[in-house]
């Protein structure tokens, strides 16, 4: 019998096919073109030192006589063409965002990783053991609340950077961009978790595992972790497009991503300085990837959850 | 019916009391680092001070002297080593003491205590004595024909009010120390402080009681002033009528800002070089990948690394033409300066590669570059580019650009071994330049000399200035000194920059070049 099963069974990917998820997807023009903007934008950066004509991130390859060239003409001094434009340094602007958008994108999957493993973690032991641990966890968690998330971030970066010697500071940006991005945006995760936890901490499958006298953690970690990770999946996507916008933020202020070495948000940052002097592409380019990319993934996540939700079925 | 007479009546009290009290709503892009007058020596920083506070003598608008607290002064009949001062009767601080000999005794031996940034001013004086209650002499050792122009800076400050506020030691800035003085002020200037929080917004009103008040326009009854760091929104307060008078119109904005109805952009070569300083006078430097040696403090790298800076494309792009390249680090306003010395600069990558080779520095090395990003026109900007033109020539530029507060006390504290610098010339002679920038760092000179650079030879010669009488003879001493300061490469001159002020087409002033307006002077149409 069991064999017979196995031999019908479809393939993996036919299985992914058909189930709900892609079912609901492929009836959702928003998240279809959602994904195809993403999926296009996440291969240009991956691939940006195959695709971008030239390294923005290697000084020496600039020539300041290319600066402020408008997109899709030469330069008047040098002759040089760049489809959209240069920026204040002579920097081809969609090298440039295409490099940037690695450090955006790069920070925004490791911020919302971190944020996510430690949001999880506290969310599951705070629901899961209760009593002190739930309440210290919680409490620092509403305290956090209670500061917006780019005041922390900036503390953290502050602190971060004082501390790191000089020399490693441009490489250390950053990581520092990570720690401060994932440390300020844990408690949502925390907060669901606990609450998933709470609820199915009392389930029968729940009180099964614990009278056969398996561990707590593992109870954690094998049976409700599975049971809790649709809110997570839904939190972690809305949270990325969340991420990156802090990232661009932060840059932006001037404390994020260091002027040689811009994301999204220092090429904004650098733009905004010509807004009112006609060079308009230094802005409008990186702004509008920014626009883009943070979009797609917000409108993607909102699909996630209303997918995910029986309720809405 | 009855409405629309109070209607009338309101506008019409409205328009008279804007004739008799304009409101200046003044912004740039930084603040002044602190209220008490001889803590800083910064341009931004006197200028909020001239305000408040008054030296013996001033410069104009023009940059020409104007008696302010004496009225005149000339060198002692008998004795060339004594200046006279003859004290203006009559004039009050803002708490209403008297002004009087005692406090110029007073702020002279303040701005030549240890925490003082003025002392490199007032070296050659060895005392001040008060004659009567309106007559001081300055006793010089040796003759110093240039005394007055060190004296156009140095604020007046009462004595009685130091006292007992607990401010007769200057504020140790470098120390971060705050002191009653930081905050709060008692001058005889034309306005007086209403309010000040630092970096956000500080309002000065007229001082009823001022002395010139029949000799000045003093149109400005009200002054606002309001620092704004970013270059677009500084612009778009001004393009909004947000304030009346920006110090600092972005050099890619001039255009838009002189196209605007009802604004007008006012431009002057100002009295400034821009010039990057380097560490050489260390064994081996904090900020480098190199261990063990100072690469710096080879003369051939600091050379080569002025052979890479492509000042003609930082003018093109970066200033877009706002500036003039400069070859030595003395605007053509000072005396000293040569049109040969300040066309010295070069660039010539293969040579400066050769150079590079040379040392032994071949394959380059890497290094932090300090730079300021709200004092002097496109600060950051110049500095970027600098990156990409010494990564040329293989210096890797790790930039660390911030707000000068911070920026600062890392050359006056030798944290930085890198770093960009502006100066301006209030004395218009070198020697002023050689006091701050070239001399030994020590208790009496040498306070921006971040360089670590010390020839004794040199300081010698520097020394000899303040009392040299012959003209000739102390301008081939001159000379000298700046031969010394080309040879060594000390520094990398960037720039001489050009003043872009924008203001509303009410306001009535000519640009100084010190670009330090005094609103005394400012009349409003």
């Amino acid at each position: 019998m069991a064999d017979i099963q196995q031999e019908i069974r479809p393939s993996r990917l036919r299985r992914a096919w058909d189930s709900d998820l892609a079912w609901s997807f492929r009836h959702a023009p928003v998240a279809v073109v959602s994904a195809f903007v993403v999926l296009v934008l996440v291969i240009g950066a991956v691939l940006a030192p195959l695709i971008a004509p030239h390294n923005p991130f290697d000084p020496a390859t600039l020539n300041l006589m290319n600066g402020f060239t408008p997109p899709n003409q030469a330069n008047q001094f040098t002759g040089d063409y760049f489809i959209l434009g240069t920026d204040d340094q002579g920097r081809d602007v969609f090298s440039t965002i295409l490099y940037g958008m690695r450090i955006s994108l790069f920070v925004g999957f490791a911020a919302v990783l971190l944020a996510m493993v430690l949001g999880v973690a506290l969310g599951l032991l705070a629901g899961y053991l209760g009593g002190w641990t739930e309440t210290i966890i919680m409490r620092v968690a509403d305290v956090q609340l209670t500061f917006p998330a780019i005041l922390v971030a900036m503390l953290i970066f502050g602190i971060a950077k004082g501390i790191t010697p000089p020399e490693y500071r441009d490489q250390m940006a950053i990581w520092v961009l990570i720690l401060a991005i994932g440390l300020s945006d844990w408690v949502q995760f925390a907060r669901v978790v606990r609450g998933a936890t709470l609820v199915e901490k009392n389930r029968e499958y729940v009180q099964a595992a614990r009278l056969i006298g398996r561990s707590p953690f593992a109870i954690m970690l094998r049976h409700i972790l599975p049971n809790v990770l649709n809110p997570v999946l839904v939190i972690a996507t809305i949270s990325l497009a969340l991420a990156i916008i802090a990232e661009a933020t932060l840059s932006f202020l001037g404390v994020g991503a260091p002027p040689t070495k811009p994301s999204l948000g220092t090429l904004i940052r650098i733009g905004q300085e010509f807004m009112f002097s006609g060079e308009w592409w230094i802005l409008f380019f990186p702004a509008a990837t920014l626009l883009a990319l943070a979009l797609s993934i917000n409108l993607l996540g909102d699909w996630l959850r209303d997918a995910l939700n029986p309720r809405l079925r | 019916m009855k409405k629309t007479a109070f209607l009338a009546a309101a506008l019409l009290a409205s328009t008279a009391l804007s004739a008799s009290a304009e409101t200046l709503r003044w912004a740039r892009a930084g603040d002044s680092l602190t209220l008490d007058p001889h803590a800083q020596n910064e341009g931004p920083t006197h200028t909020l001070a001239h305000q408040i506070y008054e030296p013996l003598i001033i410069r104009d608008m023009t940059g020409a002297f104007q008696p302010a607290l004496a009225t005149d002064w000339a060198p002692k009949e008998g004795d060339p080593n004594v200046w006279v001062f003859n004290l203006r009767q009559g004039v009050t601080y803002h708490d209403g003491a008297d002004f009087t000999a005692e406090d110029v005794v007073f702020s002279i031996n303040r701005a030549k205590s240890e925490n003082s940034d003025m002392k490199e001013l007032l070296t050659s004086i060895t005392e001040v004595r008060a004659v009567d209650d309106h007559t001081v002499e300055f006793v010089t050792d040796g003759p110093n024909p240039i005394l007055p122009s060190n004296l156009t800076n140095l604020f007046m400050m009462d004595k009685g009010w130091a006292e007992a506020n607990g401010t007769v030691d200057v504020q140790d800035v470098e120390g971060g120390e705050k002191t009653f003085a930081t905050t709060n002020t008692n001058g005889t200037g034309p306005y007086q402080l209403v309010s000040r929080e630092p970096d956000v917004k500080t309002v000065l009103t007229l001082n009823e009681n001022y002395w010139g008040a029949d000799q000045f326009p003093l149109d400005v009854t009200e002054i606002v002033y309001t620092p704004i760091q970013n270059a677009a929104t500084r612009v778009a307060a001004l393009l909004s009528g947000e304030v009346d008078f920006i110090q600092d119109v972005p050099v890619q904005d001039l255009g838009r800002v002189a196209e605007t109805e009802g604004l007008v952009v006012k431009t002057a070569p100002q009295n400034r070089v821009i010039f990057f300083g380097m560490n050489q006078g260390s064994d081996d430097i904090a900020n480098d990948d190199v261990e063990g040696k100072n690469p710096l403090a080879d003369v051939r790298v600091r050379r080569a690394m002025s052979m890479a800076i492509n000042r003609d494309a930082i003018k093109q792009v970066v200033m877009r033409g706002q500036s003039a390249p400069a070859g030595m680090i003395a605007p053509p306003f000072v005396n000293g300066w040569t049109e040969e010395m300040d066309s010295a600069s070069k660039t010539d990558l293969d040579a400066a590669r050769a150079l590079m080779e040379e040392a032994g520095y071949g394959d380059g090395f890497s290094i932090q570059l300090d730079c300021p990003n709200d004092r002097y026109v496109n600060d950051e900007a110049i500095c970027q580019a600098a990156v990409g033109m010494l990564a040329q020539i293989g210096i890797t530029v790790n930039l660390d650009a911030k707000p000068k507060a911070q920026h600062f006390p890392l050359i006056t504290n030798d944290e930085t071994d890198f770093y960009m610098l502006g100066w301006g010339v209030p004395t218009y002679d070198s020697e002023y330049i050689f006091n701050f920038l070239v001399h030994t760092r020590g208790s009496e000179r040498g306070s921006w000399n971040g360089t670590g650079f010390s020839n004794a030879e040199v300081d010698q010669m520097i020394q000899s200035l303040a009392s040299e009488t012959d003209l000739d003879k102390r301008n081939d001493t001159i000379q000298s000194i700046w031969n010394v300061v080309q040879e060594e490469q000390l520094y990398i001159p960037i720039h001489h920059q050009v003043l872009n002020w924008g203001m509303a087409e009410k306001v009535g002033i000519e640009v100084s070049p010190e670009d330090d307006p005094k609103f005394k002077f400012f009349e409003i149409n």
